[in-house]
């Protein structure tokens, strides 16, 4: 079939229902297309709280926010994006508050806030506290709540269709998207003058991540797949509070609320590396020092893990702030944080990088100002860049409302501008490039199954292109990926129906990983410094001389690629040398 | 250990009936459930369906009946299913909604009811500049309620709703619950009117299996004895 809407939004996670909000609330005819129920989306696992200088606790400032994210991305997030980012986030909270997230609240009944990692106040003083939450369900509340209110206005969602092909007319312009109904196994078009990505994050591209199995990083592929760039890739953030070997997230409100980190000598080892703020050192640097522990042999019981010790901090903490994580250890771990410490090691969480945009989530091909006409991304999956080589905690909440209420406003917008023109030419059987890609997984008889390849690529990544990196492990990476990019394309599936074939969309899913991991790692191979949450081993110092730049990388789709640069903005904040 | 995972097979699209089939699975107790299915899919037999998402009980995806009770597979252990070696644990579909595949089930019905009770914060007056106040006591009336996933293992395991397709069900009227008594939420009027109906509330005949279902340990049956008392003070 072929449906047509003003606006095609893919994903619905917090991103993608911000934007779908704003849009429908500015009169335009919006769809989303999700390959989840927009409840399952991953927003719903953001555990700790969503920062906004709001000094309901503390005084505070967004200049103070603004510092500490630019300090955090270690120079090279754009400080106008970042300006708009933290001058906008209190308003947009309490918005979101408007619409009716339940916030935990203080006792003159705001809006609680809490401490949490790189959030300080009077630029690097000591810990400030400004994320918001709602206990450690923080994202699981807004995601409900601003699905709640799209459904209130009328949002026109698709559920369980999988977006596999963005469609382009000649000249450039988007004119759509191609979707397999997971339900009945039709491929449907989507004729639209905008289409927005929202599809999140990668980590399931690594082996050991806190991401849901969702986590495919569809969008940023799709995207590269029409030529266009990914912006920073080689930027791979690891959350620091893993559930050692599940990685399953423990929000860094852990330690916002007190906790600690210790090593097999029962050393708090944090304050070695960040005097300061300790425990709340940024997400980079804490998983940096859990590995150097690790390495010298202080990782416990001789294994690849630290503790998190809460057990100071009393159980009315933990039950009544921290409740979610608390019932994880307990369920997982068979660990009850209030008398025991949790095992912990940094799992794969969140990517800087992705498809570059402008601040309204324009799609950019190349230097600023060069939109791709009628083409947004929004949240994980996009790059405006905010969050440079390391995002602090509870940004990307703050990133995904403020640039998708953005994105949503803007298109709306264009669709007003736009209003008497029709829709751009479809291209001539729009399907044929899905339908043959999926004829040709279903036709397969022999091959290796998705998982033997996935597993694989997961190793690689993690063995190769996680916390240290250096130009031997990532030419290994590459290497391997070039196997895996054959494999992939020889993957096959014993489901060949036509009814909720889950099988068939993790073999498509397969390529899409092959081809945003060759970005991560050629990305980490080419950037010959040390920045943020990208550390070579091999050229350990930030170089600001060669590399304080965005880079761009292009993929023929073959394994050949090539890079681009892109300046980085600074407005206020001059690159210093980062200390905690 | 190895387990005997007996899981409810069903594609419409075969023509053949629902049956059981077995599968030998290795696990370690504390394995998910989550984690037998993936290791079918995966190794056994690929054409093995079911939802799946985050993997740690946040998401709601994967609700199933395991041993013949609701739960969600991510958030239970093999060691709380079976003893040892030997063992054998079942996977159904949700009872109460029509079978897609496997254990996956048509969710239309369980989210037409969730959008019938109006699930969102109605108050026209103009918002003030900041957030508007809530006490941490006027909070924690509706704290229980928000940590609802919407996975539907309480309302699939609700005897009116398998007896009454039109019954709201618990997890709709908990969102309901949630709004109703959120002091910032002035919708009463319209909301009440909805579950306070024939299709509603009165139907709840406070059986407990949607408390014992919920994954997220919510006190549904206690929420929804507060809403019909609202619904009996306000109208009566």
């Amino acid at each position: 079939m072929t449906f047509s809407h003003d606006i095609v939004i893919v994903g619905a996670g917090g991103a993608g229902l911000m934007a779908a909000l704003y849009a429908r609330e500015g009169g335009a005819d919006v769809a989303v297309v999700s390959k989840l129920h927009p409840l399952r989306s991953h927003t719903g696992a953001a555990q700790g709280g969503i920062g906004a200088a709001l000094g309901n606790e503390e005084e505070d400032h967004w200049l103070w926010h603004a510092f500490d994210t630019v300090k955090g991305s270690d120079y090279i997030g754009d400080q106008d994006a970042i300006e708009i980012m933290c001058q906008d986030a209190p308003r947009t909270i309490v918005e979101l508050e408007h619409y009716g997230v339940p916030f935990s609240r203080n006792k003159q009944g705001k809006i609680s806030q809490r401490r949490f990692g790189g959030h300080t106040r009077n630029f690097g003083e000591a810990p400030v506290r400004r994320a918001c939450h709602a206990a450690d369900r923080t994202g699981h509340t807004i995601l409900h709540t601003l699905y709640d209110q799209c459904v209130k206005n009328h949002v026109r969602f698709y559920d369980e269709f999988q977006v596999l092909d963005l469609l382009m007319t000649p000249d450039g312009e988007t004119c759509g998207v191609v979707a397999y109904e997971i339900l009945t196994g039709e491929i449907h078009t989507f004729h639209a003058k905008i289409v927005c990505f929202a599809t999140g994050g990668y980590g399931r591209a690594f082996k050991t991540t806190s991401n849901a199995h969702a986590g495919t990083g569809d969008g940023m592929a799709i995207v590269l797949r029409k030529g266009l760039p990914l912006e920073d890739m080689e930027f791979v953030q690891f959350h620091p509070t893993g559930l050692y070997r599940l990685g399953i997230l423990i929000t860094e409100g852990a330690r916002g609320e007190g906790g600690i980190l210790r090593n097999n000598e029962g050393e708090r080892f944090m304050e070695r590396y960040a005097p300061t703020v300790k425990d709340l050192a940024p997400r980079d640097l804490v998983s940096q020092c859990i590995y150097k522990e690790i390495r010298e042999g202080r990782g416990i019981n001789g294994k690849e893990y630290v503790h998190l010790d809460m057990t100071h901090v009393g159980e009315d903490v933990l039950l009544h702030k921290l409740p979610e994580i608390t019932v994880f250890s307990r369920t997982y771990m068979g660990i009850d944080p209030v008398k025991q410490p949790i095992p912990v090691a940094p799992t794969c969480h969140y990517a800087m990088g992705g498809i570059p945009t402008d601040h309204d989530g324009r799609v950019e091909r190349a230097q600023r100002g060069s939109t791709v006409p009628g083409l947004y991304a929004v949240g994980e999956c996009a790059c405006v860049s905010v969050h440079g080589a390391n995002r602090l905690g509870t940004n990307s909440l703050v990133d995904l409302v403020v640039f998708g209420r953005r994105a949503g406003i803007r298109m709306a917008q264009e669709i007003q501008d736009r209003r008497n023109e029709p829709k751009p030419l479809l291209p001539d059987d729009p399907q044929k490039p899905t339908r043959d890609l999926l004829d040709a997984i279903l036709s397969r008889t022999e091959g290796e199954p998705v998982v033997a390849v996935r597993t694989d690529l997961q190793q690689t990544m993690m063995d190769n292109v996680s916390v240290f990196r250096n130009e031997e492990t990532l030419t290994q990476a590459l290497a391997d990926l070039k196997a895996l990019r054959e494999r992939a394309r020889r993957v096959v599936v014993r489901d060949k129906g036509k009814r909720f074939n889950t099988e068939l969309m993790d073999a498509v899913e397969i390529g899409f990983m092959v081809d945003y991991a060759e970005a991560i790692a050629a990305g980490a191979k080419y950037r010959t410094e040390s920045r943020g949450a990208h550390s070579r081993e091999d050229y350990p110092q930030r170089d600001d001389e060669h590399w304080l730049k965005h880079t761009l990388f292009y993929s023929d789709g073959q394994g050949g690629y090539e890079f681009g640069d892109k300046k980085v903005i600074i407005t206020r904040f001059q690159p210093k040398e980062r200390k905690y | 250990m190895k387990l005997n995972v007996k899981v409810r097979r069903y594609d419409p699209e075969s023509g053949k009936p629902p049956y059981w089939a077995t599968y030998e699975v290795p696990a370690e107790p504390m394995d998910s459930a989550l984690s037998l299915l993936l290791h079918i899919k995966w190794h056994l037999d690929g054409t093995l369906t079911f939802r799946k998402s985050c993997a740690h009980g946040i998401c709601g995806s994967d609700a199933m009946q395991i041993n013949g009770e609701n739960k969600l597979a991510c958030s239970v252990l093999v060691q709380d299913l079976v003893k040892g070696d030997g063992d054998t644990i079942s996977f159904a579909p949700l009872p109460g909604s029509p079978v897609i595949k496997d254990l996956v089930i048509d969710q239309t019905r369980f989210f037409e009811k969730y959008r019938a009770v109006m699930p969102w914060l109605i108050n026209d007056t103009p918002p003030p500049e900041r957030e508007r106040l809530q006490s941490p006591e006027e909070h924690a009336i509706i704290e229980d309620a928000t940590k609802c996933i919407m996975c539907g293992a309480c309302t699939h395991s609700c005897p009116s709703t398998w007896a009454d397709p039109d019954y709201l069900g618990p997890a709709a009227m908990l969102k309901a619950y949630r709004y109703t008594f959120d002091s910032r939420d002035a919708g009463s009027a319209q909301r009440l009117p909805i579950v306070d109906s024939k299709d509603g509330l009165w139907k709840c005949y406070t059986i407990f299996n949607c408390v014992q279902a919920c994954p997220k340990e919510i006190d549904i049956t206690r929420w929804l004895s507060a809403l019909k008392r609202k619904a009996v003070t306000a109208q009566y």
